[in-house]
C-alpha cells in the first residue's frame, strides 16, 4: 500500500511518498508562493513522479502544514506539530525533544517514550527565531540565503549580534560592517543569534532532533546549537521534508484505523470533523 | 457560540442599564462613578451613584473590534502599547470622540462625578481613571491593596475595612447625601445574590455535556459585572439558571459531540471571541470553565457585615492570591469541572491577569499530570494574535489530548 503526505509550509510545499513499511519512495520540495493549493498539486506530483508511482496508486493522502486546509485532495489532516513529532519519532526513540525551524515558525515538540506528544511551544508571532530572519540578513550581507552557509564557513572572529528583533539586527549588521566587520563573522553571528533564541523556548532534553528547512540547509545551525546544549543533535534523514513525511504515516496509521488491517497500529483519535464528505 | 432564550432579557438587562447611567450622566439626573471591576460597587450603589464600569466598556471595544482604532491616540498622548490595552483603547476612543455608549443613544463616554478604583487587579486601572479624573477635574479616589497574598489574613481584611470606610465621607460629598446602613446592607444582599446565582449558572458547566461554555458565559456576564448590586442582575441570573438546568437536564450541549473538556486561564480576547468559540467547537472541546468568569463570584460576601466582607471578598479574589494559592484554586476547578487540559491565554498587555509568565504552566502540568498549552494574544489589540498560529496552537493541543486517550476514536461511535 502506499500513503503520501504534503506538508504546505509558509515557505515551502513538501510531499513525501511511503509504502506500508514507511519506506520512502519520493519526496519533493516546490516554493509555496501565493497559491498554496497550486504548489500542493506540483509537490503531490513531483514526489509520485520520483517515486514512479500515479495518483490512483495511493491508498490515502494527508496533509499538514500552515496551508493544510489549502490541500483539496487530502483526505485527512494534522497539525504540523504532530506531523513533525510523528516522523521524528519514527526515526528515534523517545523521550525526545524536536526543533522545526521553518520559514515563519520555529517549535518544540516534546514526546515521551511511548512517542506520545508531551508539550509544544511556538515562536510569539514574530520573524526572530525562524528562517525569515535568516533570510532578512542575507538580504542585508547581499547573499542568497543560499550562499550564506558558505559564505558563514569562512568565520574567524565570534561575533554577538545583541538583537533578536529581525529590524534591528538588520540596523545593527551595517553598524558593525561600517566598523569593519568581515561579513563571514557576521553570518556567522546571525546563526548564533537564532540558536539563542530557539534554546530560549522551552527545556530541550531528551534527545534532541532537529527538522525543517533551516536545519537542512544550513549546518552552522546544527554545530551551533549542539554546541550551546553541550549534547548531540540528531538530524534524521530528509530533514526538510519531515512534516510531510509525518504526514505520511498519519495518513498511513489514520487509513488503519477505518481499513481492514486496523488494530495493528493505534489508531488516530478522531478529533476533527470530516472535511471531505 | 449557543443560542439561548435568555439572551432576550439580556439584552434588554443591558439596554436598560446603559440607557440608565447615559442618562443619569447627561441629563443630571443622578450622580455617576466610575467603579473598576472590583472596586466597591455596593457602596457606591448604596450612596444612590449610579455606576459605569469602564473594563466593560473597553471590552465592548474589543469585541466590536474598534479597539485598535483608537489604541494609536493613546499611544500618542505617552500611553505606551506594552500597558493595559484597556486602558488605550478606553482613553483613545475618548479623544476620537467615539464610543459604544453611542448606540444607545448617548452622547459618548458617560462622565464621571467621581472615580473610584481598586489596585487589587492592576496599577493600570488607577492611571486611567486618574487620566480622567485630571481631564474632568473630578476626585479620584480608591482601595490600595495588597497583592499575592497565600491566605487572606484578618489584619489584611482590617486595613482594607478601614480604607473602604475612609472612602465614605468623600463619596458622600460627591452623592449628596448621607450613606445609609440599611441601603448599604440591600446593595451587599443583592450582590451576594447575584454572586451565588451566577456561581450556580457556570456551575451548571460541571455536567457532562456543559450546557454553556466559555465563550457564552463571557457573554452572559455582563449584569454580574456591571448591575452587581442592583436587583436586575438577580432577575437576569434567575431567567439564565432556569434556562441552564433546562438545558443540562435535557442534555443539551454548549458544544456539539462534546468529546474534550479545557480550563481557560487569563483574559479572553474579545477580538477572537466567535472564532476561538468556533474552532473549539469544530474540534469537539467545550471550553467549560474559567478563571475570568469565576472572578465574578464574591461568596464572601455578607449583608450583616457589609464593609468588612466587601474587603474580604476583594482580598480572597484569584487575581490578588499568591502563585501556590492560584494553583491550588485551578487545581480545584480543573476537578470540579472534569477538565483534560489548561488553556493559558498569555494576554501581551495585562500580566496582571495573565499566569504563564513565572513557571505555572508547567509546575500545574506537572503536578496534575495535565496538558498545558499557553496561548499567545491580548485581551483588546490584535496586534499581537495570529491566527494562524492560534488555530495551529489548538488544533495541536487537541490533537495532543485526543492521542493520549485511549481509543477515542473508536470509542465515539
Ligand atoms: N535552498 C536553501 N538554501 C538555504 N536556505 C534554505 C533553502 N531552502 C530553505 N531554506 C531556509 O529554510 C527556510 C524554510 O524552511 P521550511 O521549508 O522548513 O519552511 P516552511 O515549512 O515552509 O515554513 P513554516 O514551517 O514556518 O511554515 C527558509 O526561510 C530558509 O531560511
Ligand atoms: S487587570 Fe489587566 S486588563 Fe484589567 S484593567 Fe488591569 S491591566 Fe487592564
Ligand atoms: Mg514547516
Amino acid at each position: 500500500m502506499i500513503y503520501a503526505g504534503v506538508d504546505s509550509g509558509s515557505w515551502n510545499t513538501k510531499a513525501v511518498v511511503i509504502d506500508g513499511g514507511a519506506r520512502v519512495r519520493g519526496t519533493c520540495v516546490v516554493r509555496s508562493g501565493a497559491d498554496l493549493a497550486g504548489a500542493a498539486e506540483r509537490a503531490y506530483d513531483g514526489a509520485l513522479g520520483a517515486a514512479g508511482l500515479g495518483r490512483g496508486e495511493v491508498t490515502a493522502v494527508w496533509a499538514t502544514g500552515f496551508g493544510r486546509q489549502s490541500v483539496a485532495f487530502a483526505d485527512g489532516s494534522r497539525t504540523e506539530l504532530d506531523c513533525h513529532g510523528r516522523g521524528a519519532a519514527h526515526y528515534v526513540p523517545g523521550p525526545l525533544t524536536v526543533v522545526d525551524i521553518g520559514g515563519q515558525d520555529a517549535k518544540v515538540i516534546r514526546i515521551d517514550a511511548a512517542g506520545q506528544r508531551l508539550s509544544h511551544r511556538m515562536n510569539r508571532k514574530c520573524a526572530a527565531g525562524t528562517g525569515s530572519f535568516l533570510d532578512e540578513i542575507a538580504l542585508r550581507l547581499g547573499v542568497p540565503i543560499e550562499g550564506l552557509g558558505a559564505l558563514a564557513s569562512g568565520s574567524a572572529e565570534p561575533l554577538e549580534l545583541s538583537s533578536f528583533c529581525t529590524v534591528f539586527a538588520g540596523t545593527e549588521l551595517l553598524t558593525l560592517i561600517r566598523g569593519g566587520k568581515r561579513p563571514s563573522d557576521l553570518a556567522m553571528a546571525a546563526y548564533r543569534s537564532l540558536v539563542k533564541r530557539i534554546v530560549a523556548m522551552d527545556v530541550l532534553d531528551g534527545r534532541v532532533v532537529a527538522t525543517g528547512g533551516v536545519i537542512a540547509h544550513h549546518p552552522a545551525m546544527v554545530a551551533l546549537l549542539g554546541a550551546e546544549l553541550r549534547g548531540e543533535i540528531i538530524v534524521p534523514p530528509h530533514p526538510q521534508e519531515m512534516g510531510a513525511f509525518g504526514a505520511a504515516l498519519a495518513a498511513r496509521d489514520g487509513a488503519a484505523a477505518v481499513g481492514p488491517s486496523a488494530g495493528e497500529r493505534a489508531p488516530l483519535a478522531a478529533v476533527e470533523a470530516p472535511r471531505h464528505a | 457560540m449557543t443560542t439561548f432564550g435568555s439572551t432576550a432579557a439580556l439584552r434588554a438587562t443591558m439596554d436598560a442599564y446603559f440607557r440608565d447611567v447615559g442618562a443619569a450622566a447627561e441629563q443630571h439626573l443622578a450622580p455617576v462613578a466610575w467603579c473598576t471591576s472590583v472596586g466597591p460597587a455596593e457602596l457606591l450603589r448604596a450612596l444612590g451613584f449610579r455606576v459605569f464600569f469602564p473594563e466593560n466598556h473597553a471590552a465592548m471595544m474589543g469585541a466590536a473590534r474598534t479597539a485598535n482604532r483608537y489604541m494609536p491616540l493613546a499611544h500618542a498622548h505617552g500611553y505606551s502599547q506594552e500597558i493595559c490595552s484597556y486602558l488605550t483603547s478606553d482613553i483613545g476612543a475618548y479623544l476620537a470622540g467615539e464610543s459604544p455608549m453611542q448606540a444607545y443613544g448617548l452622547s459618548g463616554t458617560p462622565r464621571a462625578d467621581v472615580l473610584v478604583f481598586n489596585t487589587n487587579q492592576c496599577r493600570d486601572v488607577r492611571d486611567w481613571f486618574e487620566w480622567y479624573g485630571r481631564r474632568w477635574n473630578v476626585p479620584v479616589v480608591g482601595m490600595r491593596s495588597p497583592r499575592a497574598i497565600e491566605t487572606v489574613r484578618d489584619d489584611d481584611v482590617d486595613a482594607i475595612a478601614r480604607q473602604i470606610e475612609a472612602l465614605v465621607p468623600a463619596l458622600e460629598a460627591v452623592a449628596g447625601t448621607r450613606l445609609d446602613a440599611g441601603r448599604l446592607e440591600h446593595a451587599v444582599r443583592a450582590s451576594r445574590e447575584c454572586s451565588d446565582l451566577w456561581e450556580a449558572c457556570l456551575r451548571t458547566a460541571a455536567r457532562r455535556p456543559a450546557p454553556l461554555n466559555f465563550f457564552d458565559a463571557t457573554i452572559h456576564m455582563g449584569p454580574a459585572v456591571v448591575l452587581r448590586g442592583a436587583d436586575e442582575a438577580v432577575t437576569y441570573y434567575r431567567t439564565l439558571l432556569a434556562e441552564l438546568e433546562g438545558r443540562a437536564a435535557a442534555r443539551s450541549a454548549a458544544v456539539e459531540g462534546e468529546a474534550f473538556r479545557l480550563y481557560w486561564d487569563g483574559m479572553p480576547i474579545w477580538g477572537r471571541l466567535r472564532a476561538l468559540s468556533s474552532l473549539f467547537a469544530e474540534f469537539r472541546t467545550a471550553v467549560v470553565a474559567s478563571t475570568y468568569c469565576n472572578s465574578w463570584i464574591f461568596s464572601a460576601l455578607d449583608p450583616a457585615d457589609p464593609v468588612r466582607s466587601m474587603a474580604r471578598s476583594s482580598l480572597e479574589l484569584f487575581i490578588v492570591r499568591s502563585e501556590e494559592a492560584k494553583e491550588d484554586y485551578i487545581a480545584r476547578m480543573l476537578d470540579l469541572y472534569h477538565a483534560d487540559g489548561i488553556v493559558f491565554h498569555d494576554c501581551r498587555t495585562c500580566p496582571n491577569n495573565t499566569n504563564t509568565r513565572y513557571g505555572m504552566p508547567r509546575r500545574l502540568g506537572e503536578r496534575l499530570g495535565i496538558p498545558t498549552l499557553v496561548l499567545d494574544g491580548d485581551v483588546n489589540d490584535l496586534r499581537c494574535v495570529s491566527d494562524e498560529q492560534m488555530r495551529t496552537n489548538v488544533e495541536g493541543f487537541i490533537e495532543q489530548i485526543a492521542d493520549a486517550r485511549p481509543a477515542a476514536g473508536s470509542a465515539a461511535s
